[in-house]
């Protein structure tokens, strides 16, 4: 079994256009940002993002926008990204806004095995439009489904060769779901260690869910908003 | 007129209650943060992963991998703990936050909330706010309580599309605190210095003058 590869370009080898990849971070904390490069040099074209986020104007997936490789984006908040909203007026650009509980919870569901789940969150506003609703306990609940994706772009910041996972702070968010949920995994780390080194205790990301594993470079890690005390 | 972001913070800080689980949400919400009284213990939970948010960082110890919600740097507590986005959605679902307090562009007397999108003009997207006004227990509207142009942002009738249905309970603006019961506003305090006459002409929506309603503690 080899999981591990070079880098973004070869982990990403066989990524067609027209591709749904779910990407982990929220705002351009923990985002896979190897992966993001690779995509942009191998010029895939016509993707659909699965993402809480859509970058800044220029990082994270706002660079995949800048280069039009992006046709739909699946996210809970877009702002801060005029190209962006640009794109997306002028009708270039596909947008489905989902509330981000209930795009966390379709990442779960997916990574684990459950096609459908109730929320009520979107009750009674445009997000609930042609969706069943039920009734438990009184409450009005929406059927939402689990995603289906052809890849998950996953930044964890320690894995092994096999792809067990350790996140850190709030860089967590949406990887270890989107971890679980990808038809293919890729995981780019901050630091690749031998394997037996991770602590099985803490492991948040088993290595069953990860197909490919490489160790990222040139970590910018940019902050959108620099706040100090 | 009336109170600035400040002292609308200051005022919703006193609804706060020792033990409680917080989520504040982005702008005015979040100054709510800086005036929690030092005798009680509230819990901030910021939905992007972490329970017991701290204070921004020193220089020295910014940290790109720890930001809040509205993606500012942040700091941890002792006590804190980090877990995933699911996580953080399912202990907001189950109703374990006992209280939200987030923004609007508009309030209706039902209780409904407009905060998300102005149809053809901007299109941030909802984030987390759906599911925190479908499950919270008890959610407070910070705002001003008249927009940009002067037109009243607290309704009938939301006009901008909905975020959530008859789940706000109380609205705190630069004017008032509002409550709403049985779909009507009623004013329970007033800001110094401005007339309950201005507030119901600032008011679209149906006002009911509560008989107990006094004058704002900003102490």
């Amino acid at each position: 079994m080899n999981k591990l590869y070079k880098n973004g370009l070869d982990a990403i080898f066989d990524i067609k256009d027209h591709s749904t990849i779910m990407l982990g971070g929220f705002g351009l904390c923990g985002i896979p940002e190897n992966l993001i490069s690779a995509l942009v040099t191998k010029k895939t074209k016509g993707l659909t993002c699965i993402s809480n986020n859509a970058g800044v104007d220029d990082f994270g997936i706002g660079l995949l926008l800048k280069t039009r490789q992006v046709k739909k984006m699946i996210s809970s908040y877009v702002g801060e990204n005029a190209e962006f909203e640009k794109q997306l007026l002028s009708g270039e650009l596909e947008v489905e806004l989902i509330p981000q509980g209930t795009l966390a919870e379709r990442c779960r569901a997916a990574g684990a095995g459950i096609p459908g789940f109730y929320t009520p969150a979107g009750v009674g506003t445009e997000v609930a439009e042609g969706k069943e609703v039920k009734v438990f306990n009184g409450k009005k609940h929406l059927l939402e489904l689990a995603f289906e994706s052809d890849f998950a772009f996953v930044k964890a910041w320690k894995g092994d060769a096999l792809g067990n996972l350790i996140y850190r702070g709030t860089a967590r968010n949406f990887n270890p779901m989107m971890a679980a949920a990808g038809k293919i995994t890729i995981v780019e780390v901050e630091e690749l260690v031998p394997v037996g080194e991770l602590d099985p205790n803490i492991i948040h990301t088993p290595s069953i869910y990860v197909d490919r594993i490489f160790k990222g470079e040139n970590y910018e890690k940019r902050i959108e908003k620099i706040t100090t005390q | 007129m009336g109170l600035n972001k400040f002292q609308i913070a200051k005022r919703i800080s006193k609804e706060l209650k020792d033990g409680d689980y917080v989520n504040l949400g982005i702008g005015i919400p979040t100054l709510i943060a800086n005036y929690i009284r030092k005798d009680i213990s509230v819990i901030l939970q910021s939905e992007n992963g972490l329970l017991g948010m701290g204070p921004f960082p020193n220089k020295n110890k910014i940290d790109p991998d720890m930001i809040n919600a509205g993606k500012e740097t942040i700091t941890t507590l002792s006590g804190s703990a980090l877990f995933s986005s699911a996580e953080s959605f399912g202990m907001i679902r189950r109703g374990r936050v006992n209280l939200t307090v987030l923004g609007a562009m508009e309030v209706s007397q039902a209780g409904d909330i407009a905060n998300w999108k102005i149809p053809g003009k901007m299109v941030k997207g909802m984030g987390g706010a759906m599911d925190l006004v479908a499950s919270a227990k008890n959610i407070i509207v910070a705002m001003m309580h008249t927009n940009k142009k002067g037109h009243s942002k607290l309704l009938k009738k939301c006009t901008l599309p909905i975020t959530g249905l008859n789940c706000i309970k109380k609205v705190v603006t630069n004017l008032a605190v509002i409550d709403i019961e049985n779909n009507m506003f009623v004013l329970k305090e007033h800001a110094p210095g401005v007339s309950i006459e201005e507030i119901v002409e600032a008011t679209e929506g149906e006002l009911k003058i509560s008989e107990s309603v006094c004058e704002m503690d900003l102490s």
